[in-house]
């Protein structure tokens, strides 16, 4: 998904209508202007979320598929899947995985970006070209090597885990046990976001003004106070960001287990955008899918509310 | 902390003259030794999966199914690619990809660049609301979407068509488009426009030559962005697409599996064509992403 970012400057910078005469008391031309956007926007994202919620609400299989019309259940579907153990534990493993992954992502990328301050120049232009090419390669492309690297068969990952003795690792299929499956899951989304995150910390950082961090170090303040309380503070507003947009990707991995597992996943690997996805498409229980996909979204939605509220309080104070 | 090295030299500099210097610059260089060997390390982790699947792309088949891996590819072969590329439905859905991310292209730059003047250059009621919807659609999980998308399209008979793909990437890739030419018409000061008036321009061709030129770059950064979104896109075609012929090239990546299992080096041949447009372009981009993110960001 796109990663235009709400900074917030929000205010307009130069509507002045006053320096530019209207031949009318309202100007047509802006609205005309937008309105393609908002049409495309509307039609194909806000439309369909409505419709999502509308699904919900509906019992929508095969059957009215082919009719075009489902059978009005009100909670009916909520109450299915609310009933569901699968559910819970759907929603369990969506969250730990996802706070594990983001947790991993920030923290590791901090430590990364803290690094490139610290190394020489080559070094540093090494470590950007690595974190450039590990983010432009596509996902999918990153599925399939990973699945080669974890063969349990011809895989290199087993092959170097036994050489360097850490146990016996031949013939060993990762993906048997779901916790080692998931720890594969993990590495490998955080491997992906590290890029993105590093390199955006990394810019946040240059910003941070010298003469601050200089003065923090003149008072005896150590690294990890200067870090602390003088570094991460001025970057507060970069780490909510990639945070949010990092809870959001995360809670919603789909392609990730679907095609290293050959979308087959069995169901100890179901989280919730691959649940959601099994009973719509799987299954053909669309309302049923709808209502799942309506959770993931409330979930998201909180998040996303406590990012703006944040943000907005960072604009304030600053 | 912007230049540690600088900042250091100087201040050793400065105290040349005590004799606790030289172990001080020992200290000072192993440190520095260790963080560039750290660095280092971070590089190889990061780029040895990617490094890995071009290596076994040029591997011939006795060394990629060996239990002892070779690290270099040698002998090498180009064998895998041109497998890959004799694969079922390979050259149809390049040109799948080719028609959709090409078409959605010129739709959503056209249709970007008329939102993002109209944003950027004049003030009207509703302007923030449009703004903040710009911005609040991007948070809304694509994944999500998918069912009711499906069904959409399924009832205007348009499953297993490109155009319906092309709908779907056009409202993915326009929200940020749109935000980002708007900063780029935005930083075009609008007496330019005005002075090409006076001297004689009509609006529209005050805009067409003046304003329109500058904000070429802007242009070339944000279709580069979408060309990578609909290029990298999975689910939505997966869903959306069935027939073989119709598919896109990650479908064909992502379902290449025969009766005995993977196939790995021409997967990883596939997995090398897929990815090598979008590094390409991706290497051309990338200081335009990561400028833009972080602008305004933090306060200087």
């Amino acid at each position: 998904m796109g990663v235009a970012i709400a900074t917030p400057d929000l205010e307009p910078d130069l509507p002045d209508s006053r320096r530019r005469p209207s031949w009318r008391s309202v100007n047509f031309l802006p609205y005309a202007l937008i309105t393609p956007s908002v049409a495309v926007i509307g039609g194909v994202l806000a439309f369909p979320l409505a419709m999502l919620a509308w699904l919900s609400l509906q019992h929508y299989g095969l059957r009215e598929l082919i009719a075009h019309q489902g059978d009005w259940v009100g909670l009916g579907n909520y109450q299915a899947i609310l009933a569901d153990p699968l559910f819970h534990q759907v929603i369990v493993r969506s969250l730990l995985f996802t706070l594990a992954c983001v947790g991993l992502t920030v923290i590791l990328s901090t430590l990364i970006a803290l690094l490139l301050l610290k190394v020489r120049q080559a070094v540093r232009v090494l470590v950007m070209s690595s974190l450039v090419f590990v983010w432009a390669t596509p996902v999918i492309v990153t599925v399939d090597i990973w699945q080669w690297m974890f063969d349990y068969e011809f895989g290199v990952i087993n092959y170097v885990l036994t050489q360097i003795h850490v146990g016996n690792f031949i013939h060993h299929n990762w993906f048997d046990n779901p916790i080692q499956g998931f720890g594969v899951f993990v590495a490998l989304v955080v491997w992906g976001a590290i890029p993105f995150v590093t390199i955006t910390l990394f810019a946040g950082l240059l910003q941070v003004p010298a003469d601050v961090v200089d003065a923090a170090r003149v008072d005896g303040a150590g690294p990890w106070q200067t870090f602390r309380f003088v570094v991460a503070p001025i970057l507060k507003p970069i780490f909510l960001i990639v945070t949010c947009l990092s809870t959001i990707w995360d809670f919603g991995v789909f392609n990730q287990i679907y095609v290293m597992l050959n979308q087959r996943p069995s169901s100890d690997y179901y989280v919730i955008a691959i649940y959601s996805y099994r009973e719509s498409f799987g299954v053909t229980q669309y309302g049923l899918g709808a209502a799942i996909a309506v959770v993931m979204v409330l979930v998201l939605v909180i998040v996303t509310f406590f990012y703006v509220r944040e943000t907005v309080k960072v604009a304030e104070i600053a | 902390m912007i230049a540690p090295g600088t900042a250091q030299g100087v201040r050793g500099a400065a105290r040349a003259a005590t004799q606790t210097n030289l172990r001080v610059d020992l200290w000072q260089r192993s440190r520095q030794l260790v963080y560039d060997a750290m660095g280092v390390v971070v590089a190889l982790v990061m780029l040895f999966p990617i490094y890995w699947m071009v290596a076994t792309a040029f591997k011939p088949g006795r060394d990629i199914l060996s239990l002892t891996p070779k690290w270099i590819p040698a002998p090498f072969t180009l064998q895998n690619f041109q497998d890959a590329i004799a694969r079922p439905f390979f050259i149809d859905d390049v040109k799948n990809s080719v028609v959709v991310v090409g078409v959605m292209l010129v739709l959503a730059l056209a249709i970007a660049f008329l939102a993002a003047v109209g944003t950027a250059r004049f003030g009207f009621r509703g302007r923030t609301a449009f703004l903040v919807m710009i911005i609040g659609v991007q948070m809304v999980p694509l994944n999500a979407l998918i069912i009711p998308l499906y069904l959409m399209l399924d009832r205007l008979g348009q499953t297993d068509a490109l155009v319906g793909v092309i709908g779907v990437y056009l409202a993915v890739v326009l929200p940020f488009m749109v935000w980002t030419l708007r900063g780029f018409v935005a930083n075009i000061p609008a007496e330019l426009e005005e002075s090409a008036m006076i001297d004689g321009c009509t609006r529209v061709g005050a805009f067409w030559r003046i304003t329109f030129p500058l904000v070429g770059p802007g242009l070339v950064a944000t279709a580069i962005f979408g060309f990578i979104q609909a290029w990298n896109e999975y689910i939505i075609a997966y869903v959306l697409l069935s027939s073989p012929n119709n598919q896109t090239l990650t479908v064909w990546l992502a379902s290449f599996t025969t009766n005995h299992g993977p196939q790995w080096g021409p997967l990883m041949a596939g997995a090398t064509l897929t990815g090598l447009p979008v590094v390409a372009f991706f290497l051309i981009l990338q200081r335009y992403l990561a400028g833009g993110l972080t602008a305004g960001a933090v306060k200087g």
